[in-house]
């Protein structure tokens, strides 16, 4: 074992020196490959984490399919959509400055991280805008913001189109609409406070990048970022077509 | 196994599949297909994009052995998770209480 260990310090001597490693790492290559291991594990929480919610929402969709078609057909697709496709490039950016920090482009490198934040917090933002009109309409359920209970305005059968009126399909009621509204701002909330803290940890990643701390021979702490941030982007790729798409189809009738 | 770099070229292109999907899964959406095809093809493009960004974005196509079973096995327990109470909630009306 000592004469393993001995070995392994002979071929790696380059390494050896780099401030970037830990003592109780052998050489940054070990040191690596630890924490890209550790980052998955703590993946595997977050899988089992999420796993849980869409376990609620799948039963509670199929216990009342035309309540969650009904709940769904009221949020915002367009808004949803936009998102979606600011998460993609985000997480192709995020990918960019594990690209740059590897080949050692450093403004690539620091270029990808502030547009990566920036690309997060216009995620943000945008789901701001959402909550905001399920607050004006009255859609934030139970008793989550005091004096403010969930209790939307339905609409008639005949009535005119209101868009900030919620459009019962035929068979859905009310109170399940407002389970659809908890497993929704369940999901989303919880997948956007995982964005805060993608955001900050970027901006800690940001912080010591332009203190040239991050190079070709340690990049770790960027990798394992980008994990859980294409992570938190996977999350919300089922979470757009379950929760805005589901009930698109049974709209055309009224 | 260690160090691979991914070309830009290869990010660029899940880049643009992934826009794609989202195109689709929308384009989809407003399409009423028999039985519950909507959901079904709703998930298969979730999953082709979540793979891609998994293999490609996450590097584990590149990645030791160990990365690939930690993942198998968080899919599996999920499964496990999905499994074991679908077999109790979907299954509470087949036989009637009397």
């Amino acid at each position: 074992m000592r004469q393993k260990l001995a070995e392994s310090y002979a071929t790696t001597e380059h390494a050896e020196g780099h401030p970037g490693l830990q003592h109780h790492f052998e050489n940054m290559e070990q040191q690596r490959e630890a924490g890209t291991l550790g980052i998955w594990v703590f993946l595997v929480t977050e899988i089992m984490f999420f796993g849980g919610m869409f376990l609620a929402y799948t039963l509670y969709r199929s216990k009342y399919p035309t309540a969650f078609a009904s709940g769904s057909n009221h949020l915002d697709i367009t808004l949803g959509a936009v998102n979606t496709g600011v998460l993609i490039l985000s997480s192709f950016t995020m990918a960019l400055a594990v690209y740059g920090t590897q080949v050692g482009k450093r403004r690539l490198q620091i270029f990808c991280l502030a547009l990566t934040i920036g690309l997060g917090l216009t995620f943000l933002g945008i789901k701001a805008v959402e909550y905001k009109d399920k607050y004006v309409d009255n859609l934030i359920p139970g008793t989550l913001i005091p004096g403010h209970p969930f209790h939307p305005a339905v609409q008639a059968p005949g009535e005119p189109f209101d868009e900030h009126k919620l459009h019962l399909l035929p068979g859905a009621k009310v109170q399940n609409v407002e389970m659809f509204y908890w497993i929704y701002f369940a999901m989303t909330g919880m997948h956007a406070v995982h964005m805060v803290i993608g955001v900050g940890l970027l901006s800690f990643l940001l912080f010591f990048s332009a203190r040239r701390r991050y190079g070709p021979e340690y990049y770790n702490p960027i990798e394992v970022t980008g994990l859980y941030w294409h992570f938190v982007d996977i999350v919300w790729i089922f979470l757009f077509p379950l929760l805005y798409l589901l009930g698109r189809h049974l709209e055309h009738g009224g | 196994m260690s160090e691979h770099i991914v070309p830009v070229k290869v990010y660029l292109a899940i880049f643009l599949a992934l826009l794609a999907g989202t195109a689709l899964t929308i384009f989809a959406a407003f399409h009423d297909f028999p039985w519950r095809l909507n959901t079904v093809i709703a998930l298969t493009i979730a999953s082709i994009k979540a793979t891609l960004v998994v293999l490609y974005f996450m590097h584990v196509r590149y990645s030791t052995r160990l990365v690939w079973v930690i993942l198998v096995a968080a899919l599996f327990w999920m499964g496990i998770l999905f499994a074991l109470t679908f077999s109790d909630y979907f299954t509470r009306d087949w036989i009637p209480l009397s």
